[in-house]
Order: C-alpha cells, then sequence, then structure tokens
C-alpha cells in the first residue's frame, strides 16, 4: 500500500558519463508524512539542491522510485509523462528569495497557479485572497512585490506554493534573507499551513536558527543521506 | 487567465513607450520612403492630367518629351490638326532649368506654350488660383506656386525677364519641379539662347567658312546667320482627341502617315513610371529594404533584452508549471505592442513630417494598412530569437545550487 506524503527509495543521480561521471545523490531515501515540516541540511556541495531538484520533478533521478500520495512519479527510469502539470499540481516551490513575478500584483502572483490549471480568474483570485488572508498579508493585496517587506514577499510566495493545494511543498532556504524574528515566523508559518492543508514540506537550509524547530531532520552529505531526530522546539 | 504580456506592458510602460517612439520614428522615416514613391507616381500621373493631352506626338523612335529630348518642326502640328479624330493640337516644349528670383536660383520646368488660345489649350495650365492666363506672345509667365513666385513678381530666365501674371497649383514634371509656363516663342529662344560672346564666336566661325561665304552668292552668309539665331523647333506637339475617337486609332494613323513616334495616354504613363522614375523607385525599394531589416533587429534587440533582464522570473514561471506556448505568445504578444506603439508613432510623425518634405509626399491609406500588417510580421519574426532563448531557459535555474 502506497504511504502518503513524498516517498523516495534508492533514489540516485548521476551527471556525466565514464570517467567524468560525478554521483550527486546515493541511494536516497526519504518519507515525509502528511502535516509534517522536515528538515534537510548539509554543507555546500553536498547534493542538496540536486536531491531538491529531483523532489521538485525539476531533473530525472537516473535510478530510484518517486511516490507522491498514491501517484508514482519516478520508477527505475520511468516518469510521469507531464512533468510541468505535475509541478503545477502537486507541488509547491518557495524559494530562498521570493522571485515574486514582478508585474502581477500580490493577488494575481499568487493567483496564477491556479489560472495556469484552468481555475475561473475569480476563483482563483478568491482562493488567492484566502490564503493570503491565512497569512496575513490581505491587506497588501493590490500592492506590487516592489512594494512590499522582504518578510511580506517571503509570506506571498508561501501563499503561491500553497494556493493549488499541494501534497507538498519543497522550500529552498526560505529564511535566509530574513532576520531571526521573521525567519521564526515563516518557519511558524510553514508549521501552521502543514497542518492545516495536510502538506508535507521540506525545507532546505543552513539557518542554525531555525533548525531546532524541526522534528525530523535529514542530513545529506557526498549525496547520501541519515536521518535524525530534531528537537522540535518552538512547534510542538 | 490573465495576460502577462499586458501586465508586463503596464508595469514597464515607460520603457515600451520610449523604445515604442523610436521604433515609430523609424516607421514614420519608412512611411514617407513610401509616400516619396507614392508622390513621384502622382507627380507624373499629375503631368500627363494637367497636359490636357489625349496623343503626345514626338520625335521618331524618341521616347519623348518627358523621358527623352524629342524635337519636331514647329509647323507639324497644322497637318496633324487636319488628321481625323484630331480635335486641337498645342505645340509645346519643356526646358528643365533654374530660374532667378532674384538672387535666388529657383530650380523649373520652363514650359512653352502658345498663348492667346481659348482657355483649355493642351499644355496650358488647366486651372489658376491667381492672376490670368497668358495673353501676349512674350514675357509673360504663370508659375506653380511651389516656385515661391507671386502675382507681378518678376522671373530671369537666360537674359530675358518675365512677369508673373498668374499662378497656378500642382503643375509639377516628374521629377517634382515646379513649371513656369511662358510663351512659345520665348521658350524656343531659350532652349538655345547663347551669350553675347557665343554668338560674337558662331558668327565668326560662319563668316569663316568659304561654303556659307562664298563671294559669288551674296545673301548667303546673312541668311545662315539668321538661321542660327532662330529655332524653329518644339518637342511635342500636344494632340486632344475629338469626341468619341479611338486614341489608338489616331495614334496608329500619325504614325503611318506622319512617320512620327506617337503615344497614348497609357503609354505615356508607362514610360514616366516604367522607365522616368523606376530607378528612383528601386533605390526606394532597397531603403524600405534596409528600414525594415534595421526596424527588425532593433524590435529584436530591445525583446531580447527586456526577455533577458525577465529570465529568472521565466524560470520561476515555467517551474510552477507554466506551458511553453504560455510564455512564448507572452514575448511575442510585448512584441506585436511594441510594432503597435511604434507604427502609431511613426504614422502620426509621417503624417506631420509629410508636407514639410520639399518633394511631394503622398501617404496613402493602402500603405499603411500594408505597412501597419508589415510591422506586426516583422515584430513577430523579430520575437523568434527572444522566444527560442526563453523556452531554453531551464526551470531549475529557479532553484538555487
Amino acid at each position: 500500500m502506497a504511504e502518503k506524503g513524498i516517498h523516495i527509495e534508492g533514489l540516485s543521480k548521476r551527471y556525466g558519463e565514464g570517467d567524468t561521471a560525478v554521483l550527486a545523490l546515493k541511494n536516497v531515501n526519504m518519507h515525509v508524512a502528511p502535516g509534517e515540516v522536515v528538515g534537510l541540511i548539509g554543507p555546500s556541495g553536498s547534493g542538496k539542491s540536486t536531491l531538491l531538484k529531483s523532489l521538485g520533478a525539476v531533473i530525472d533521478p537516473t535510478a530510484g522510485r518517486m511516490t507522491l500520495g498514491d501517484e508514482v512519479i519516478y520508477d527505475e527510469g520511468w516518469k510521469v509523462p507531464d512533468l510541468r502539470a505535475l509541478r503545477r499540481d502537486k507541488i509547491g516551490f518557495v524559494f530562498q528569495a521570493p522571485y515574486l513575478i514582478p508585474f502581477l500584483d500580490v493577488t494575481d502572483n499568487v493567483a496564477l497557479l491556479p489560472m495556469l490549471a484552468g481555475v475561473p480568474n475569480a476563483e482563483a483570485r478568491q482562493r488567492a485572497l484566502d490564503l493570503l488572508t491565512a497569512l496575513d498579508v490581505q491587506h497588501r493585496a493590490k500592492a506590487m512585490p516592489s512594494q512590499l517587506s522582504g518578510g511580506e514577499q517571503q509570506r506571498v510566495a508561501i501563499a503561491r506554493g500553497l494556493v493549488n493545494r499541494p501534497p507538498v511543498i519543497l522550500a529552498d532556504e526560505p529564511t535566509a534573507p530574513l532576520d531571526s524574528e521573521r525567519a521564526m515566523a515563516v518557519i511558524r508559518i510553514l508549521n501552521d499551513m502543514a497542518k492545516k492543508y495536510e502538506t508535507a514540506i521540506i525545507v532546505v537550509t543552513h539557518d542554525e536558527k531555525i533548525i531546532p524547530t524541526f522534528k525530523r531532520i535529514y542530513h545529506i552529505r557526498d549525496g547520501v543521506t541519515h536521518e535524525e531526530a530534531g528537537e522540535g522546539r518552538g512547534f510542538q | 487567465m490573465i495576460s502577462l504580456a499586458g501586465r508586463d506592458i503596464l508595469h514597464s510602460w515607460g520603457k515600451f513607450v520610449f523604445t515604442g517612439f523610436g521604433l515609430g520614428l523609424l516607421i514614420g522615416v519608412t512611411l514617407v520612403m513610401a509616400g516619396v514613391y507614392r508622390g513621384m507616381v502622382d507627380d507624373g500621373k499629375a503631368l500627363l492630367d494637367n497636359s490636357g493631352a489625349d496623343l503626345w506626338v514626338v520625335q521618331k523612335d524618341t521616347l519623348g518629351p518627358y523621358a527623352e529630348s524629342s524635337s519636331l518642326n514647329d509647323d507639324l502640328y497644322r497637318t496633324i490638326l487636319a488628321m481625323p479624330g484630331v480635335a486641337r493640337t498645342a505645340n509645346v516644349t519643356y526646358l528643365t532649368m533654374q530660374v532667378k528670383k532674384g538672387e535666388q536660383d529657383v530650380r523649373s520646368m520652363v514650359v512653352g506654350i502658345v498663348p492667346g488660345e481659348a482657355w483649355g489649350a493642351p499644355g496650358w495650365p488647366p486651372y489658376l488660383v491667381a492672376g490670368r492666363q497668358i495673353t501676349r506672345g512674350h514675357y509673360e509667365a504663370v508659375a506653380d506656386i511651389a516656385t515661391g513666385f507671386k502675382l507681378g513678381d518678376y522671373i530671369r530666365i537666360r537674359r530675358n525677364q518675365y512677369t508673373v501674371v498668374g499662378l497656378t497649383r500642382r503643375m509639377v514634371s516628374s521629377s517634382g519641379d515646379p513649371m513656369v509656363f511662358i510663351p512659345l516663342k520665348d521658350a524656343q529662344e531659350a532652349q538655345f539662347l547663347k551669350d553675347n560672346d557665343a554668338i560674337w564666336q558662331s558668327r565668326r566661325r560662319t563668316e569663316a567658312n568659304p561654303a556659307f561665304n562664298r563671294p559669288g552668292v551674296p545673301g548667303l552668309l546673312d541668311a545662315v546667320i539668321a538661321s542660327q539665331a532662330t529655332n524653329s523647333y518644339v518637342n511635342a506637339v500636344l494632340v486632344r482627341l475629338r469626341a468619341g475617337a479611338a486614341p489608338d486609332e489616331v495614334a496608329e494613323s500619325i504614325r503611318r502617315w506622319k512617320r512620327l513616334t506617337v503615344y497614348t495616354r497609357s503609354q505615356m504613363e508607362g514610360i514616366l513610371i516604367g522607365k522616368l522614375i523606376a530607378t528612383s523607385a528601386k533605390q526606394i525599394g532597397m531603403f524600405l529594404a534596409i528600414l525594415a531589416i534595421v526596424s527588425a533587429a532593433i524590435v529584436a534587440f530591445i525583446i531580447y533584452t527586456l526577455t533577458m533582464d525577465k529570465i529568472r522570473e521565466i524560470a520561476v514561471l515555467k517551474l510552477i508549471g507554466t506551458r511553453n506556448r504560455t510564455i512564448a505568445a507572452m514575448i511575442m504578444q510585448q512584441a506585436l505592442a511594441l510594432g503597435v506603439i511604434g507604427f502609431a508613432v511613426g504614422k502620426i510623425t509621417a503624417t506631420f513630417a509629410a508636407p514639410l518634405f520639399p518633394k511631394y509626399v503622398l501617404l496613402m491609406p493602402q500603405d499603411s494598412i500594408a505597412g501597419f500588417f508589415a510591422v506586426l510580421v516583422i515584430c513577430a519574426l523579430a520575437s523568434v530569437i527572444a522566444i527560442r532563448m526563453a523556452l531554453k531557459v531551464d526551470p531549475a535555474e529557479a532553484i538555487g545550487g
């Protein structure tokens, strides 16, 4: 029986061929349950980004199996035919920098994803406004991204990641540009949203401040992961 | 679905408007160039229309009187008048030269017409905007207003001075030079009139020639010198046909019996447009092609730059599942919008600038419509490079590492 959340088994990724081949991921296993927020930490060059790109269906793993809920995404070379639709509907992304679309206002930045999925504009905007309200940035709904503070931008980016109710969110250093207070606020929001929407969230981070907040942490070094229990402080 | 292109344009409207303005000036030049060609064609047609002729009788085997020099005896018009189907005939001379307006030179086509005819004789200016037609045999002139002359002004042609008694409009040569009408005899004289030194030298040479200065033939030398001082040639005979006469038939009859070359209106139009301004048309065509290439290069460069500025946003859009065609449509719509802005600016610029050009610039609606669609096609093609680049963007670029 398939496990809920995101699950990977024996995931490997090799770049190049022959003598120049580099094995960036080596037999990685990982499971993140719905409503859970886990940390993924490791030094530069350890394979974090490769793992994140594989989980995000941006690059194809060389071997291994990945499932998202009941749906098999990769299985030993086989992959879902439409990865673009998978990313749109099933995976939310939150980046180190918010990367909001500068020419769309806050509401349309969030509503764009459901619009791309074919949701009518009015319904997509309502869905966006509900999320912005949940993240307490509804008062900036008509503002342009350049008019927002760093914290507000990151909350809008989280709303964008959540708007299509994806079963998994991949957050790449979401607190890096923020001060301690705002970083903790973002992690608190991610935990709240994970519980509220039953979303599995994987947070890639170097940020010492937020590492103690995870209940589970995956360490990665030289393409190999190992799991350990985190302190889970503050978000029990 | 919202219009990503529209939102981007609204967000950075200043960049689009200023770029569109620059492009518009280029498009304006292109429209004016097309207008210059149309003006040349229209000048040619106006020349034929305003001559009031149905047939042009010229020297045999020449393309005269506008495209080549042509010389006919000035008494030929009488025998042509007697041909079946011919209603009126008129001698005419054409001479492009610099005429004096005070101290200034004015380039114009001096037309010799027979004065004193009934109103509307072939070769005459068909309408006047001021003054009257030429009634005297000498030293009166009717000038096109483009020459800058006013009623009562004096025009100096060669050694003679003419009084402007009438002003006309839109009477130009095929190269756009405004016309000055003077009496035929004066025009014939002006064609070959030399300065006093040249006349004296010519007489001396004639006297020194034993063939003309024979002691046994008194009066021969005087007769030769007199013949050298007069010009009994005209450039063409303009023919107006009787109602119902077929131009081709009358023309064929004159060719056959008078052994002259005769052109109908359509043939003369073919000479003017197909031969006389053909080189200019090719020149303008080359300019239009170059301007189109430059416009395409500018649009391509601008759209490429604007797209390069959005690489990260495009990567994010692709990562979150935006279709390639949505991104391609965004870029192409921006290029088309730039073209529309540019065309609007260009059309306005051309409309206001056209009257300022020294030559007649005729902006025709069908040229504007064709130009508009050409701009859209050029912009669409110019966006291809940026689209190719955008489609190559890896969504992984949105994720660090």
